[in-house]
C-alpha cells in the first residue's frame, strides 16, 4: 500500500528522540515496571480474600447452628411471654422440638436411612439435587440464549428498546411459577414435533427459563451498550460490519455485565426448578422432596430441615460455579467485574 | 410542547408494543384455535376477571397485605442493616460477601420451615418468606452503594473533621440511593412471587396463591390466568410506586443523567 | 472573511511544491457545513463554510477553542459524520468510499484499546476485520510493535499498561494496515506534559519513517507548532477555519522547543486564535 523506501530521514529520527534509543531510559516503560508490581499485589490480595470468605462462610454456618440451639434454650420463656401479648400475638417462632428439632437430630437426620430405604438420607437428597440441577441447568442455558438474543435485538434500535423493555420488566411480575401445572399440561401437548419424548421435568426447565432470561436481557442490554463511543467510532472507521462490531466489541465488552447476570440467573433457575417441581407435582427432584417432607413433617421434622439445607447447598453450589467461571474468563487479565 | 413530545417519545412505543402483542396473541389464537386453552386469549382472561371480580379482589387484598407488609419490613431491615454494617470496615468486609453467598440460597424453600415455626395457617410465615427474600438484594445493593464512594469525597469530609456518621449521612447515603432504588424495584416483583409461591405451602386459604392453584387444578385456566393477572397488577403497581418515590427522592440524579 | 480564502491560503501558502501531479490531495473539503439536530429545538450549527486542502505527506493540525468543531471536522473527513452541505473527499474519493476502502485510520483521545485483547491482538484488530490470514497478521503486528518500540509488551493486557503506552499501542493499531492517512483526535490530551512531549517525538519519528499524511486535532498551541507542517486555526460559533499558518521549522529536535522560530510561530497561532475569538 505504502512505499517502504523512505526519504533520508535517519538524521531526523536520531535527533528527535535520543531517549528512545535505549529502552531502559524510556520513561513510559519505566513507569510500566511500577504498575506491574501493583497489579501483582492486587492479585495476591484477591486470593487471600477468597480464602477468607470460605472461612467466614464456615464460621457463619456454625454460628447459625449455635444461635438456633441457644434460641431453643430460651425459646420456652419467649413462647410464654408472647402468649400474654394482647394484640400483636407471637412474632418470634415457637421452639418446641416438633417445630424446631434439636440440632443433633438434624445432623443425625443427614446420615440416617429413612424407613423403607437402604440409603443414607444425604445420598437420596444428593441424587434429587442432581435431578433438580439438570432442570435448572437446561432452563439456565435456554434462558441465557433467549435473554441474550432479546438483548441483541433490542440493541439494534432505540425505539424497539423503549417499546419492549417495560414489557420485559412487567413480564417478571407475572408469577409464572404459580401456574406451573398449566405449563406441564401445555408441555405434554405442545412438543410432539421434537425428536425426543417430552418429559415433565422439561416443563419445569421452561419455568426456570422464564426466571433466567430476565436478568440476562437487562444486564446484556447494559453490557452491549457499554462500549465507549470512541470504540464504536473506531469500528465504524474500519468500516466494520454490524456482526463484526457485535462479535468483536459489543459481546466481549458485555461479558462482565453478563456474568453478573449469570450469577443471578443461575440462582433464579434453581428457585424456578424447585418451585416448579413443587407446584407442578413433578417427581424426582429436590422440590418434590421438600414438599413431601413438609407433608409428613410430624413423623420426621429433621428430614425437612435436611432437604432445605440440600436446596441451600445447591443454590450456593451453582453460584460458586458461575463465579469460578467468571474469574477464569474475565477476573484475571486485570478486567473489572461489574456488580 | 417539548414536554408533551418527551412524554410521547417515552410512552408511545411501549403502548404500541402492548397493543401489538395483545392483538397478535388474540388474533393468533383465533386463527389456530389450539385445544386445551392452556393460554387463553386476552379477551377470555378479561371475561374471567370480570366474572370472578369479587373473589379475585378479595384474594388480592389478602395477598397484597402480605406483600406490602413483608416488603416494607424487608426493605427497612435490609437498608438499616446495610448502614450499620458499612459503618464498620471489618464488619462490612466479612458480612457483605457472606450475604452475597447466602443470597444464592433458594429462600422460597424455607417456606415449609417457616410454616412449622409460625403455624400452618398463619400469614406470618408467608410474610417471613417475603421479608427474607427482600432483605438480601436490598442489603447487598445498599451496602455496595454505601461503600463504592468517591474516596476524595470521604477525604474532603475528613478534612472538615467530620465523623463516621456525618460522612455516612452526607456522602455514603446519598451515593447509595441509586443502588437502593435499583434493589427496591427488583424487590417489588420478588415480593409478589414470594408471597404467591409461599401460599402454596400454607397460610390463609382465601389468598391469591390458592386461588391460582385451585383454579388450575380444576382446569379453569381462564380463572387461573385472571388471578395471575391480579398478582401482576400488584407487582406493576408497586414497581411504579418505587419509580415514583425514586423520582421524588433523588431529582438530582435524573437531572444529572439527562444532561449527560 | 468568506469561506474560500482560508482554503486558498492553505494550498498557496504550502511553500513546498504540490504533490506529484498524479496523486490527488489527501483531503479536500469544499464548502462543508454541519448542523446537528436540524429542525429540532436543540439545533446546533457546528461547522460553516469549511474549505480545506491537505496534500499527501502533510502533517496538519486543527486547533481552536472548545466548541469550534475541530473534532467534528475530523469526523467529517472520517465519514463518521455526514456533512449537512458541501463535499468531503479523501484521496480523490468521496469520504465514505475512502472509509470503506480503509484509506485512513483514527486515533482518539482515549486509547480505546479492547481490554479483553492483549497488545498483539489489539494491534491486529483492523487486520482481522479486513480478513487477513493469521500468519500475515502476526508478522505485521510484530513489525508494528517494533515501530512503537514495545515488542516486549506483546502479550500484556491494556489494563497492565500506562496511559502513554496504551496510546502508543493505539497508534500501532492505527498504522497496522498501512493506511495513507492518520486522523488523530487530541491523542495526547489525557497525558501528562512529560509523557506528552515524549509521545510527540515518537509520533514525528513514525511520521517521517512512513511518510503518512496526518490530520491532528489539538488544543495545545505548542503541540500544534511543534508537530505540524501547517496549522489550521479554527474559530467557534459556528466553527470556521480562520487561518492556515505555514509552519516550516525543519527537522524537529528537543532544541526546537526553545527555538526563536518556534516561538514566533506559537505567537502567530495565538494571534490567529485571538482574532478568531473577537469575531
Amino acid at each position: 500500500m505504502k512505499s517502504e523506501s523512505g526519504p533520508p530521514v535517519e538524521a531526523m529520527i536520531d535527533s528527535v528522540s535520543p531517549a528512545s534509543n535505549a529502552e531502559v531510559d524510556d520513561p513510559i516503560v519505566f513507569e510500566q515496571i511500577l504498575r506491574q508490581q501493583a497489579s501483582r499485589e492486587q492479585r495476591r490480595d484477591r486470593m487471600r480474600r477468597t480464602a477468607r470468605q470460605v472461612v467466614v462462610l464456615a464460621v457463619f454456618v456454625c454460628l447459625l447452628g449455635l444461635a438456633y440451639s441457644l434460641y431453643k434454650v430460651v425459646g420456652t420463656s419467649i413462647d410464654d411471654a408472647q402468649s400474654s401479648w394482647p394484640v400483636i400475638g407471637s412474632i418470634l417462632p415457637e421452639s418446641d422440638d416438633l417445630k424446631m428439632p434439636p440440632l443433633p437430630d438434624i445432623i443425625s437426620g443427614i446420615f440416617d436411612e429413612p424407613r423403607g430405604t437402604n440409603e443414607p438420607f444425604w445420598l437420596i437428597v444428593g441424587k434429587e439435587a442432581a435431578f433438580t440441577l439438570r432442570e435448572a441447568a437446561v432452563g439456565f442455558a435456554i434462558g441465557v440464549v433467549v435473554g441474550l438474543s432479546i438483548a441483541i435485538v433490542l440493541t439494534t434500535s432505540g425505539r424497539l428498546e423503549r417499546a419492549l423493555v417495560p414489557h420485559v420488566i412487567a413480564s417478571q411480575t407475572i408469577p409464572l411459577i404459580a401456574i406451573a401445572p398449566i405449563i406441564v399440561i401445555w408441555g405434554r401437548k405442545s412438543f410432539d414435533f421434537l425428536p425426543f419424548e417430552w418429559q415433565d421435568w422439561m416443563s419445569v426447565s421452561i419455568i426456570a427459563t422464564y426466571l433466567t432470561f430476565f436478568p440476562v436481557t437487562i444486564n446484556g442490554l447494559r453490557g452491549l451498550q457499554s462500549p465507549r463511543p470512541e470504540n464504536l467510532e473506531l469500528m465504524d472507521s474500519y468500516a466494520a460490519r454490524w456482526i463484526q462490531t457485535l462479535w468483536r466489541l459489543r459481546l466481549p465488552a458485555s461479558l462482565p455485565y453478563l456474568f453478573a447476570a449469570f450469577k443471578i440467573a443461575a440462582t433464579a433457575s434453581v428457585v424456578g426448578a424447585i418451585v416448579g417441581e413443587i407446584s407442578a407435582g413433578v417427581k424426582g427432584g429436590l422440590g418434590r422432596r421438600v414438599l413431601l417432607e413438609a407433608q409428613r413433617y410430624t413423623t420426621g421434622p429433621e428430614r425437612l430441615y435436611v432437604a432445605v439445607l440440600g436446596a441451600a447447598a445447591l443454590g450456593i453450589f451453582v453460584f460458586a460455579a458461575i463465579s469460578s467461571i467468571e474469574y477464569a474468563l474475565v477476573g484475571r487479565k486485570g478486567r473489572q467485574t461489574v456488580t | 410542547m417539548t414536554a408533551a413530545r418527551a412524554l410521547l417519545h417515552s410512552w408511545l412505543p411501549p403502548v404500541v408494543a402492548a397493543v401489538v402483542i395483545l392483538g397478535g396473541w388474540e388474533v393468533l389464537l383465533a386463527v389456530i384455535r389450539p385445544d386445551g386453552f392452556v393460554l387463553p386469549p386476552p379477551s377470555d382472561i378479561g371475561g374471567a376477571a370480570i366474572e370472578n371480580f369479587d373473589a379475585i379482589v378479595g384474594a388480592t387484598g389478602v395477598t397484597g397485605f402480605i406483600i406490602v407488609t413483608g416488603l416494607i419490613a424487608g426493605v427497612v431491615v435490609g437498608a438499616a442493616f446495610a448502614v450499620l454494617v458499612t459503618a464498620f470496615r471489618a464488619a462490612n468486609e466479612t458480612l457483605t460477601p457472606l450475604a452475597v453467598a447466602v443470597n444464592a440460597v433458594p429462600i422460597i424453600a424455607l417456606a415449609p420451615i417457616f410454616n412449622a415455626w409460625f403455624g400452618l395457617l398463619s400469614p406470618r410465615s408467608n410474610q417471613a418468606v417475603v421479608v427474607v427474600l427482600v432483605f438480601f438484594p436490598i442489603f447487598i445493593n445498599t451496602a455496595r452503594g454505601l461503600t463504592q464512594v468517591e474516596p476524595s469525597q470521604v477525604e474532603l469530609m475528613e478534612s472538615y473533621g467530620a465523623g463516621r456518621w456525618r460522612i455516612m449521612r452526607e456522602v455514603r447515603i446519598p451515593n447509595a440511593m441509586p443502588f437502593f432504588f435499583t434493589a427496591l424495584k427488583l424487590a417489588t416483583s420478588l415480593a409478589v412471587i414470594a408471597a404467591i409461591v409461599a401460599e402454596y405451602f400454607g397460610g390463609r386459604q382465601d389468598a391469591l396463591g390458592n386461588l391460582i392453584t385451585n383454579s388450575a387444578g380444576l382446569t379453569r385456566y381462564n380463572d387461573a390466568w385472571a388471578a395471575v393477572l391480579a398478582g401482576s397488577l400488584v407487582g406493576i403497581g408497586l414497581y411504579a410506586l418505587a419509580v415514583l418515590i425514586e423520582r421524588l427522592v433523588m431529582p438530582w440524579y435524573f437531572v444529572a443523567r439527562r444532561s449527560a | 472573511m468568506n469561506g474560500a480564502s482560508p482554503a486558498a491560503s492553505a494550498s498557496s501558502a504550502a511553500g513546498a511544491p504540490p504533490a506529484t501531479g498524479a496523486q490527488p490531495p489527501a483531503v479536500e473539503v469544499r464548502g462543508a457545513s454541519k448542523i446537528f439536530n436540524l429542525g429540532r429545538h436543540n439545533e446546533v450549527k457546528a461547522l460553516a463554510d469549511i474549505d480545506l486542502l491537505i496534500d499527501q505527506g502533510d502533517f496538519v493540525t486543527l486547533i481552536g477553542p472548545s466548541g469550534c468543531g475541530k473534532s467534528t471536522l475530523l469526523r467529517l473527513i472520517a465519514a463518521l459524520v455526514a456533512p449537512s452541505d458541501g463535499t468531503v473527499a479523501v484521496n480523490g474519493k468521496a469520504a465514505d468510499a475512502a472509509r470503506l476502502d480503509r484509506d485512513y485510520s483514527m486515533v482518539f483521545q482515549r486509547a480505546g484499546l479492547f481490554e479483553w485483547r492483549n497488545v498483539t491482538r489489539n494491534i491486529e484488530l483492523p487486520l482481522e476485520l479486513m480478513g487477513w490470514k493469521a500468519a500475515d497478521r502476526r508478522r505485521r503486528s510484530a513489525e508494528m510493535l517494533e515501530l512503537v518500540k514495545l515488542t516486549e509488551f506483546a502479550r500484556h493486557h491494556p489494563a497492565e499498561l500506562s496511559g502513554g503506552m496504551q496510546q502508543r499501542i493505539a497508534i500501532a493499531r492505527a498504522m497496522s494496515f498501512h493506511p495513507q492517512l492518520l486522523l488523530m483526535d487530541e491523542p495526547f490530551g489525557a497525558l501528562d506534559e512529560m509523557t506528552r512531549e515524549h509521545m510527540q517525538n515518537e509520533l514525528l519519528r513514525i511520521w517521517s519513517e512512513t511518510q503518512i499524511t496526518v490530520v491532528f486535532v489539538t488544543h495545545s498551541i505548542a503541540e500544534a507548532v511543534f508537530l505540524s507542517t501547517k496549522v489550521a486555526v479554527m474559530s467557534p460559533r459556528p466553527g470556521r477555519i480562520a487561518a492556515v499558518i505555514d509552519n516550516d521549522l525543519g527537522p524537529r529536535t528537543d532544541a526546537t522547543r526553545d527555538d526563536p522560530a518556534f516561538f514566533a510561530n506559537v505567537t502567530a497561532v495565538r494571534d490567529a486564535l485571538r482574532g478568531g475569538h473577537r469575531r
